[in-house]
């Protein structure tokens, strides 16, 4: 009886966002007119509100670069902050249409949870931060410490491993919100706050003396955080994936956000078949380049890209570069990093 | 033999000296046993230094004007006011589009005159403004917060935030309770065995778990028994969650109230041949709803503040608001927390307190109409 | 004049109609029980249905296998053995402990705290009697949930660092931001001598309180018991121990490092949630008590004035025994209040059986199966609680003729 009251409420107010299951997740994307993209409630330098709603982030530059591939204009998306918790389910039953919110690729979330992972956007690991005045300079002095967390996290999970695999004892203080944990950390409740490296970094910005405090050295764990979207659209799957790889190819070659357009004219075969330029063969003939055709894009879809958000470089810079975070992993492959994208021919 | 008679009253006794005067006053009002005389100074003493300690912290040394988190960080310095006022608007609106919030304030103003209407006694037609209360108020908020019609634009409810959420959650569930809360009585006290069963259920197992539990139920598994591709709006989910939980409260207080009402009034109901919704509607339920005014005026205290608890599942009530702005870079400070818990404390007290003010005297009022 | 009766009036209406029986309140009432119960269940078979479908979109599965498996987190505050390597199960048993804990301790400490702002308010002393009402109408009527958050900030802010700490007693109590540290009793073989003797001292008590009464009623000579029954309590289990060779320790908290090590802890979650939970429900607890005195007739206290009774004896022995008939039942929904509330610990990361089953849920993904659980608990509780308090209402209950 009860569920009747709740399902009729439901209908009278109107308010439930009814997601039509269709089979094509671009089709609904064009027909919407928009990207809806899931992303966090507020982390500095991935996705961050500031007043009146105008994101930005590293996370919100990727639904950005998204949507300008879909429609050729970057503001053509709309973000839902979620909580750690919700963010899965709200993908799951299709209220967004990529997810890109720090999530970290893990085995079970890319099989059983019925999503695919596109790619990854961040090298991340989660590392340790301690007020400088504890005269602490590695993770394996750690022994005995308190230690704030966030729980039904990873994070979680991964400090107690790391603390049993180095025989050290410790002691967990861990809250239901982020915000709980940073202000426990910051009264002095705990020695050691702990999340992923990049979260240390930003939200050291957030304290009143960012200066008194440091993050250890060591990294105890892989985060690989990326683009996430349903199973089972393989066209969406790839526009998302092939999205993050111009962004890399972009860097890669040397286009920005600057150039793209003289780009164009560039005689290099690779930036042609980046940007879908046709090629004029001295004999008058032209050559296609359409590679946005096996996505359902037009030929232009990668030159929309770096011009709605610049190549990853760009993008990295001016989302990151803030909180003074190096390239390290996050750099190209030809760099010594671990950003490596496959060609497009 | 009589020797003398009094003809008239001999003259009243003086009181005891220790009796009279301003000081015997003032003894017997402040010393009157030695264990209470040590009592009341201990308090005394201790009412006075924690109000000199607030008053030191959030007048004397408080910030008054500061651009940003630097003055509210000095060692020693008390409230830190420029962050309240800078992030007044967002405790009240939350994330509302700046040229959206006309609409907001409409809605203030509206429910501020209804309920006037509605609550002061010397205002007449009171079935008009409980009729506009109750029904037409809650379909016009609705419409005018979400909009998406008659011209007005679409807010989603995730930039929804601060008092507009606690009163919509608050208010929604309290309108919301009364209706369902009479089914669910009358429910209960019914003759019919499945009916009453089911009722007392529900009633039993709502008033048996945590609010919080409610919540979380509500969030966490909603979603899941809704067919595949309905997603259902969080805010929506819990303001239903609150308004079931509210219900069952609403009709054990009614149920108290019909307790009450002598058989005879069913009975001469029954008598002049009324069926049982007329004999519910036009004689026992307003004797019932008189009775119960003030426990639901009561539950409706408890209730304003039960919203708080939906910052636990990550609504951004007042509560919420005021948290999620203590990690602002801007005003992030030693102070900030105090502040803003300060703040929140002032305004969910006035709140209550009013209420709790005008129960006691709508107690009063009916009270002379039923002395013997 | 005719005898006919007016038609109004006939008791038996036009009958052989086959139709009759629709109009029959017991037809309709039955009908209308069978539409809701068919209406119940076809929601409850699209529940199913959906809930079906969408774990089976989900790739989960419905079951209770889960408890098993290793939890792999750990909780700040435990009363039986817990690590990251026990089980899913074992963690909502560490919260329903904790929650027992908190919720048992704030009974009792609210019921006293608020028996005394309750007299408090009735006191003659004027400064007395204001503070009280001042007390109830501040705390009352501010959320709890935001009290538990102002006391969080209250005990964290002034307490010292783990060096710093305030100690007590000697190096043996230690109070810091890391929580109140406090020696820990560790019993050996044969401590279950001590326990027996606490068994013995219980049974003593019984009889000697039985005794008391006998002989009052009997000669009307009042027996003190109060001294006598608190010797037995402390002299007997320590007579237990001593005989068992006394396998008593002390684990005494010492500083090692970064924290201490040793000893038990009280950490701060706990306080602050504690300390919110008894100041919030004290001042329901003191207005309960307050109109049950006042329910009492002046009569009583008059007249237990003018057989000489003293004030504190006219309120222990006159008026609060009649005011507990008044008090009891609101009490005990307090009591039930207070022990729902507790579940806000998860606001301020003390790991309750919410808190646990929330972290469970998070991690293990079976949400429909860890919130039943947790609601079954809460339920069994609740009832439990209601039906105690139930006996012990009729128990206290004015024995009539």
């Amino acid at each position: 009886m009860k569920t009747f009251k709740t399902l009729a409420l439901a209908s009278v107010f109107g308010l439930s966002a009814m997601a039509t299951a269709s089979a094509s997740t671009l089709d609904d994307v064009k027909a919407k007119g928009f990207v809806q993209c899931g992303v966090s409630q507020g982390l500095i330098g991935f996705s961050n509100p500031y007043d009146q709603n105008n994101w930005t982030g590293l996370d919100v530059d990727f639904c950005k670069a998204v949507a300008a591939a879909v429609f050729g204009d970057a503001t053509k998306v709309k973000f839902s902050p979620l909580n750690a918790k919700e963010r899965f389910t709200a993908l799951q039953s299709g209220s967004i249409d990529v997810l890109s919110r720090n999530s970290t690729w893990t085995m079970s979330r890319d099989t059983t949870l019925g999503l695919s992972f596109a790619g990854v956007t961040y090298y991340d690991g989660q590392g340790f931060m301690v007020p400088t005045k504890l005269g602490v300079k590695s993770a394996l002095e750690l022994g005995g410490a308190s230690v704030c967390t966030q729980t039904g996290t990873t994070t979680e999970l991964n400090l107690a491993d790391y603390f049993k695999a180095n025989k050290m004892e410790y002691k967990i203080v861990a809250f239901e919100k982020n915000e709980e944990v940073l202000k426990a950390y910051q009264e002095g409740r705990c020695d050691v706050f702990t999340t992923d490296q990049s979260g240390l970094y930003a939200e050291v910005l957030k304290f009143p003396n960012p200066a008194d405090h440091m993050v250890l050295p060591e990294i105890i764990s892989k985060e690989p955080l990326g683009p996430v979207v349903r199973q089972g659209d393989a066209q969406w799957f790839n526009i998302v994936k092939w999205t993050y790889y111009a962004l890399l190819n972009a860097e890669e070659l040397g286009v920005t956000q600057a150039n793209v357009e003289e780009m164009k004219g560039s005689a290099n075969p690779e930036i042609q078949r980046l940007l879908g330029v046709k090629v004029k063969n001295p004999d008058g003939t032209e050559a296609d380049n359409d590679f946005g055709k096996g996505i359902g894009l037009g030929a232009d879809w990668a030159v929309n890209i770096v011009k709605g958000v610049g190549n990853y470089s760009e993008v990295f810079e001016r989302n990151l570069a803030q909180l003074k975070i190096a390239r390290g992993k996050n750099a190209l492959w030809n760099q010594g990093g671990l950003q490596y994208a496959p060609p497009i021919r | 033999m009589v020797a003398f008679v009094r003809t008239q009253d001999a003259p009243v006794a003086p009181p005891p000296a220790n009796m009279t005067g301003a000081w015997a006053a003032a003894k017997q009002k402040f010393f009157p046993t030695p264990l209470s005389s040590v009592a009341g100074v201990i308090i005394a003493a201790l009412v006075a230094w924690v109000v000199w300690t607030l008053i030191d912290w959030a007048v004397i040394r408080a910030v008054w004007s500061a651009p940003d988190r630097e003055l509210c960080n000095a060692e020693g310095a008390g409230a830190c006011w420029p962050y309240a006022f800078a992030r007044f608007h967002q405790f009240i609106y939350g994330f509302y589009p700046v040229e959206e919030r006309w609409r907001v304030n409409i809605v203030f103003l509206l429910g501020a005159l209804s309920l006037a209407a509605l609550l002061i006694p010397s205002i007449p037609r009171k079935g008009l403004s409980a009729l506009f209360f109750f029904v037409i108020y809650p379909v016009l908020t609705g419409i005018l917060f979400v909009g998406g019609m008659f011209g007005l634009t679409y807010v989603e409810t995730t930039q929804w935030g601060g008092l507009m959420v606690t009163l919509v959650l608050s208010v929604t569930s309290m309108v919301a309770s009364v209706p369902l809360g009479i089914l669910l009585a009358l429910g209960r006290r019914s003759t019919m065995p499945i009916v009453s069963l089911l009722s007392t259920i529900f009633i039993e197992v709502v008033r048996g778990v945590p609010l919080v539990l409610v919540l979380f139920m509500a969030v966490n598994m909603f979603p899941l028994f809704m067919p595949p591709g309905v997603n259902p709006d969080k805010l929506l989910i819990v303001i239903i969650g609150m308004a079931l939980f509210a219900a069952a409260y609403m009709a054990e207080i009614i149920r108290g109230g019909l307790q009450a009402i002598p058989k005879g009034q069913y009975e001469g109901a029954q008598a002049v041949g009324l069926s049982y919704w007329k004999m519910m509607g036009l004689i026992v339920m307003p004797q019932v709803i008189k009775i119960v005014i003030p426990s639901i005026v009561n539950h409706f205290i408890s209730l304003f503040k039960d919203t708080s608890l939906v910052t636990v599942v990550s609504i951004l009530d007042l509560l919420g608001v005021v948290q999620s702005s203590f990690n602002d870079a801007k005003w992030a400070s030693a102070q900030t927390g105090n502040t803003g818990y300060f703040l929140l404390a002032v305004v969910y007290w006035l709140f209550c307190f009013g209420m709790s003010r005008y129960s006691q005297f709508i107690e009063r009022k009916l009270a002379t109409g039923h002395k013997r | 004049m005719t005898d006919t009766p007016d038609k109004r009036f006939t008791s038996a209406p036009p009958s052989g109609s086959w139709t009759d029986f629709l109009y029959s309140a017991k037809f309709r009432s039955w009908v209308s029980q069978i539409v809701v119960l068919l209406l119940l269940l076809w929601g409850l078979y699209e529940i199913v249905v959906n809930t079906q479908a969408n774990l089976a979109r989900l790739n989960k599965n419905f079951g209770f296998d889960f408890l098993g498996k290793q939890s792999g987190f750990d909780l700040s505050t435990a009363l039986i053995p817990y690590s990251s390597t026990s089980t899913y199960g074992r963690a909502l048993l560490v919260g329903f402990w904790n929650t027992a804990l908190v919720a048992g301790l704030g009974i009792v400490f609210a019921t006293i705290l608020g028996f005394i702002i309750g007299v408090m308010r009735l006191s003659k002393n004027w400064i007395v009697s204001r503070f009280a009402l001042g007390y109830v109408e501040l705390v009352r009527n501010v959320p709890l949930l935001v009290q538990i958050f102002v006391w969080y900030a209250l005990v964290l802010k002034p307490l010292p660092g783990t060096k710093q700490a305030y100690t007590f007693f000697g190096d043996s109590f230690f109070l810091s931001n890391r929580g109140l540290l406090m020696p820990h009793p560790q019993f050996g073989p044969g401590a279950w001598l001590g326990l027996a003797g606490l068994a013995a001292a219980i049974t003593g008590i019984w009889f000697l309180r039985r005794r008391a009464r006998l002989v009052l009623e009997a000669t009307g000579k009042a027996t003190p018991t109060f001294w006598p029954s608190l010797a037995l309590l402390i002299v007997l289990p320590l007579l237990g121990l001593l005989a068992a060779g006394w396998p008593l320790t002390w684990s005494f908290p010492e500083l090692a490092g970064f924290n201490f090590k040793g000893g038990m802890t009280l950490v701060p979650e706990f306080i602050a949630l504690f300390l919110a939970l008894v100041i919030y429900t004290a001042s329901f607890i003191a207005e309960i008590v307050r109109s049950g005195i006042l329910a009492i007739s002046h009569g009583q206290t008059e007249a237990s004035q003018a057989l000489g009774l003293d004030n504190s004896k006219t309120l222990r022995l006159v008026v609060i025994p009649q005011a507990m008939r008044v008090i009891i039942p609101p009490l005990a929904s307090q009591y039930l209040n207070l022990t729902k509330n507790s579940s806000l610990a998860v606001a301020v990361g003390y790991p309750d059986l919410m808190y646990a089953g929330g972290t469970v849920n998070n991690q293990s993904g079976a949400a429909i199966e860890v919130f039943s659980i947790v609601l079954v608990v809460y339920l069994a509780t609740s009832l439990f609680t209601a039906a105690f308090m139930n006996w012990f209402n009729s128990r206290m209950k004015l024995v009539e003729r």
